[in-house]
Order: structure tokens, then sequence, then C-alpha cells
């Protein structure tokens, strides 16, 4: 476990410590090792002058040029492909899938062949590369273009999958994941675009499979993911007003994943709620949750409970979308019932 | 473990090709039939796991198009890769030693018949997902291109790979950025056990054409036809004028697999025999050699020889070679 990066406070970057958003940060990332490497490109629709729908990326054509943010068709299965085949022979994508709801496009490229072709040639090949996707809900986007199905890739083995929450876990797991010889799929939250945070100038990594304790507390422990860290940091405030200490771990990588992290604090706090975006059945939270049952068994003093997004097609409507995901009240609610104080 | 008498491939971009390389390629067709056939008997003599895709009566395809390329192009190849696999230079030991799950072979055994790769002739593997290597090969040009490496990347498929969506969209991409690919669709007129006409609407030429794609359809039994289709498709993509779809008519011999006996429910038995007596890219190949005086039939006979005792020693060293150790069935699940 590492020390918060909330208030990162032995910086490793080589400059000063800004505030930035979690955009700004992801942009500085990739242009930093887009200097730094000549086998690293961005590739996918409106990446270019558009710099995304998002924005994520603007101005980093007019520095790198179009060789190397190539704006694509949009055939999501095509570019990830192509991405694979670079990246099999000497180059270092970064394929940008605009919703992570797409994955559903890509997915035999990226389960069938990237993960794969490292285990399948015995050792020979391998497949660098980089998918940039995003994940939430609450944006009045609708079921295609809404959901959070990292699962999905944390599924494969061969696959690792990276969920930054702050805009400095941004810049330093998008760094790490853009250098590691395996496949990465890294989903961004598109509602945290704008969230500000510390981050330093310069070059820093941060390793997968290392947890971060996003807030130290004593009587309960939230696993959170992504979306779901700034839920349970007002979470934590609310139980805070109540004498209940809330403990916050985010693993930041689902895989690998520092279970070690998630059973340490449940013993220290042997009560724990996992918290995470996608869909609640068969999800992240239910291996989260399996990790703790099985790790600090006789520690707990209640059920693992499980909160992610309910299992429903997203709907439009702000009065039945807001309905979908976690919200602080409801992880006070459970972990007011878990402490034994309803 | 060595492959004696097997000459190093002599340089490809000539256009006249020398006797020495002639017989070199017709030394690969056959090393692929009796490969294959070897192949068959292992696996009706259950000696064999899994099953295997044959690509006999094809040979002129694999061998015609990487005749033209050099040892570090790129291919990609399919469930069916036999042919593409020695073609492009792969040994028939380490070939059977993967095909027979054992540690000696070009994957240790993980990857088996459908998904062999040598790294160290370009083979950026086999692929068991119908249509599922074109975004590789198409992003080996890419990077090919990016990195300023002068390789040309052949992307291996059949004609059921026609029905997949992603083969269009890196064709579309391909044409965009004049990547140096080639795109060699083996028609054998079957996808599995159905005719290509059942399946197929429209031309398929036509489709490559829509990219402006340039498209040279060639009759696949004939390696000279395919060869020279080939080394212009090869000289266009390193000059930087992009991809070329080749269009290769030829014929399965076998099943869709090992497995596929029993086929009159999808063809005729005159049909099949037909191929192997008229269409033989062998007899076609052997023919034209002794007719123009490049060999003679004892010559080819002696070829024929070499490589039935290659085959042979082959099959025996990867029958009597290790099974992978149990401590590597996690190896390499990640660099």
């Amino acid at each position: 476990m590492s020390t918060s990066s909330l208030a990162p406070t032995t910086a490793t970057g080589s400059g000063a410590t800004r505030e930035i958003t979690l955009s700004q940060a992801i942009r500085e990332a990739l242009a930093e090792e887009l200097r730094r490497d000549p086998t690293v490109f961005v590739i996918g629709e409106d990446v270019a002058e558009a710099g995304t729908p998002f924005k994520v990326l603007s101005g980093l054509v007019e520095e790198f040029g179009k060789s190397r943010i190539i704006d694509s068709p949009i055939s999501e299965a095509g570019i990830t492909g192509l991405g694979v085949g670079a990246a099999m022979t000497g180059m270092r994508p970064v394929v940008d899938i605009m919703f992570g709801d797409f994955l559903g496009i890509i997915m035999d490229q990226v389960a069938n062949q990237a993960a794969k072709v490292h285990y399948m040639s015995g050792g020979k090949l391998k497949a660098p590369m980089v998918i940039r996707t995003t994940l939430g809900a609450t944006r009045r986007s609708a079921a295609q273009h809404s959901q959070s199905l990292h699962a999905w890739v944390s599924h494969i083995p061969g696959l690792k999958v990276a969920l930054p929450s702050t805009p400095y876990d941004a810049k330093g797991l998008l760094k790490s994941a853009i250098r590691d010889d395996n496949p990465v799929v890294i989903f961004e939250d598109k509602m945290m675009y704008t969230l500000k945070g510390p981050v330093p100038e310069g070059d820093y990594t941060i390793p997968f499979g290392v947890a971060d304790v996003k807030r130290v507390g004593e009587d309960i422990t939230l696993v959170a993911t992504s979306s779901m860290v700034q839920v349970a940091l007002a979470a934590a405030e609310q139980l805070q007003s109540l004498g209940i200490s809330a403990e916050i771990i985010d693993p930041r990588t689902t895989f690998p994943l520092d279970k070690d992290a998630l059973i340490t604090s449940a013993i220290k706090t042997s009560r724990a709620i996992v918290l995470d975006e996608g869909y609640e059945r068969y999800g992240v939270t239910a291996e989260f949750a399996a990790v703790i049952s099985e790790g600090a068994f006789y520690h707990l003093d209640a059920p693992v409970k499980r909160m992610g997004a309910m299992d429903v097609p997203v709907p439009f409507s702000p009065a039945l979308e807001d309905l979908t995901v976690p919200t602080p009240e409801k992880v006070t609610e459970l972990a007011k019932t878990l402490c034994g104080r309803v | 473990m060595t492959q004696a008498g097997v000459p190093q491939a002599p340089h490809a971009t000539e256009t006249s090709m020398t006797r020495e390389r002639w017989l070199h390629l017709y030394r690969l067709m056959q090393r692929i039939r009796l490969f294959e056939e070897e192949v068959n008997e292992l696996y009706l003599s259950a000696r064999m796991p899994g099953l295997a895709h044959l690509y006999s009566g094809e040979e002129g395809v694999a061998v015609g198009v990487c005749g033209a390329l050099r040892q570090d192009d790129y291919i990609t190849s399919t469930h069916r890769g036999h042919g593409h696999c020695i073609a492009k230079g792969a040994r028939v030991d380490l070939m059977y030693a993967e095909l027979l799950g054992k540690e000696a072979g070009y994957c240790h055994g993980k990857g088996g018949s459908m998904h062999i790769a040598d790294q160290e002739t370009g083979n950026l593997g086999a692929n068991a997902i119908v249509g599922g290597s074109a975004g590789i090969a198409t992003g080996a040009a890419f990077s090919s291109q990016r990195l300023g490496l002068d390789r040309v990347a052949v992307c291996f498929f059949g004609d059921g790979a026609l029905g997949q969506g992603l083969l269009y969209e890196v064709m579309n991409m391909a044409s965009l950025w004049k990547l140096p690919v080639i795109y060699v669709c083996e028609n054998n007129l079957y996808g599995e056990y159905t005719h290509y006409t059942e399946t197929h609407a429209g031309s398929m030429s036509a489709r490559a054409a829509a990219f402006d794609i340039p498209v040279e359809e060639v009759d696949g039994q004939d390696i000279r036809a395919v060869n020279a289709a080939a080394q212009r498709a090869v000289a266009r993509a390193r000059a930087g004028d992009g991809p070329t779809f080749l269009l290769c008519n030829t014929y399965r011999y076998y099943g869709h697999h090992v497995g596929d006996i029993q086929r009159a429910y999808y063809r005729s038995s005159e049909e099949e025999a037909h191929w192997r007596r008229d269409r033989d890219p062998l007899k076609i190949m052997a023919g034209w050699l002794v007719s123009e005086g490049v060999a003679t039939t004892a010559e080819l006979e002696k070829i024929d020889n070499e490589v039935a005792e290659e085959v042979r020693q082959g099959v025996a060293f990867a029958l009597e070679a290790p099974y992978p150790d149990p401590s590597e069935v996690t190896e390499d699940v990640y660099v």
C-alpha cells in the first residue's frame, strides 16, 4: 500500500506539484510518453484536431503531428486490430475507444488476439498496447454510452486493467500502462475529467497492483474504484459526523489486484463494503468481496457487502438514471447498518 | 533436429528466377504436401490431440506468395495455416512437435495447429478466428511504414473471411494510408461445409476494388501465376503505393478438418477427383519444370525423397519429444 495520492507529500515527479484536472493529467502523461518514446502513437476517432469529444487530447496533434495523433475511421475493431499488429511489431499504440460501451465492438481483438498472443506463441510474441476508454453513468447518455464494463476485461487472462480515480493516479497509471509490455485497458470516468487534484510536473509512474489508501480509518473499510472513490470519500465525511471512521482503499488496478491491501484493511476494521460502478451481478465487487471474505474471514464482524450499479440498462431519464448508481447517502446507510448504528 | 539439404531462400526481388530458386519452391510445396499427409495419418491413428485443418491442394498459393517475400517480411495465417508456416520457412520437426503439444514445438505446445507462430521467419501467427488476423497484418504493415522498415505484411485468409467486417475496416485504412500490406484471399470454394456461392453476394474482387485497392485474380494452382502477381504486389508495397488484393482460386483436397470425412452432402467425389487429377499444383509445377528443361524427373524425385525423409525424421522426433513440464501452464500469461 502506498501513502495517500490525494495529497502526495512525496511526489516523485521531477517538477513542482500543481492542481490540474484529470483530463489535463491524462494529456500530460500522453505528451510526456510521446516525447520519450518515438514508437508511441495515439489512434482513434477525432483524436487529432477535435481532441476527442471530451477535449482530453486537445493540443497533442499540434505538437506531435498527424502521423502520431491519428484520426481514424469509425472502425473500433479495425483500429484495435491494427494496434495489436503494430504492438506485435515494435510500436506502442494507445488506442482511443471513446466510450467503454464500445468494448462490445472490439472484444475479439482484445480478448482473443491481444490478450492471448504472448501465451499462444509460447512467449515469443507480445502486444504492448494501451486501450484508453471510459466508464460511468449520470451523464444523461443513456444505455449505450454509460456503462462501466471493466469487469469484462478483468476476466480475461493476459490483460491488465487500470482505473484511476484522481488526476495524480491518472497520470502515473497511464504512463505505467504505456510502458507495460502487456495489453492494458485503462478506464477513465467521464464525469471526473474536470476533477482537480495535485499532480507533479514531469515523470513519475504508479506501479500496477499497488492499492492506495485514500483515507485512513478504523471502523469500516470502503473498497472503491474510479468514480466510486469520490462517493466513498463523501460517505466517509458523513460517517465521520456520526462517529464512524471509514478507511478507503482504492485498488487502482483490478488486475493485477492488490489482495493484501484489501484483506489487511478488512482485518483492521472488521467490516467492509465494496463499491464499483460496474453492474453489481457477476461484477468487480463480487471478486473483491470474495477476496476479503476468504482472506479476512475470522476477523469480520459482518458480511462483506457489495454496492455496484443497479442491474438494469442505464436509463436516460435523470429521475431514473440517478437511482442506478451508489450514492454517498446509500453508502452511509449501509455502513451504519454494518456498524450496528441503526 | 537439423534439416539437411535445405538451401536458404535466395533473394526474392528478382523477376526472372533461377533454376535453383524454382527447385526450392518445388521443395517447399512438396514439404507442405507430405507434412500434411503425415498430419492426417497422425490424426487418423489417434496419435495427435485435437484436430487440424489441412492445406493440401493449396500449396501453390502459400509458396507462390511467400516466394516473393524476404525473411523479415511478415505474414499472418489462418486455422488452415501449415502451408503458410512452411512456405515462410518453418521447420517440420518443430511444427510436428507443436501439433503434438510438445515442449520443443514452436510455441512450446501452447498454440497447437491453429496458433503456430514463428517470429524468426516473420510469421505473426495462425489464427483460429476467421478474419481475426486482418488487423494484425495491417498493423504490422503500419509499423513497417512508420518505423521505415521497408517490410511487407501478407494477410492470408480464406473466402470465408470475406464475411467478417474487420477485414473491410482495415482494408479501408490500408488504402487510405497506403500501407504495405497484401491481402491474399484463398478461395478454396468452401467455408467449412458450405459452397461460397451460398454465402457471398456480389463479386469478391469488387469488395477490394471499392476501397481503390488494386486486385489481381489468379489461378492458385499455378505457382508461376501466383508468384508473378505476388512479386508485383510486393514491389507496389515496397514502393509506397499501398495494398494489393490477390484473389487466388484454389481447392481444398481434404475436408474442413481432418475429421470431416463424409463430404458427399456438400461436394461430390467427382469434383474432388477432378481437382486432384487435373488441377494439382505440384503436378502442374513439375510438368512445367520438366517440359521447360529446368529439371529432370529424376531430380524432382530426388527432392521428393529428401522431403519424405525429412518428414519421417520430423515425426519421429516429435513423437519422442517430451511434453511441457506442468509448471509451464502458468508461464507467459504475462510478459
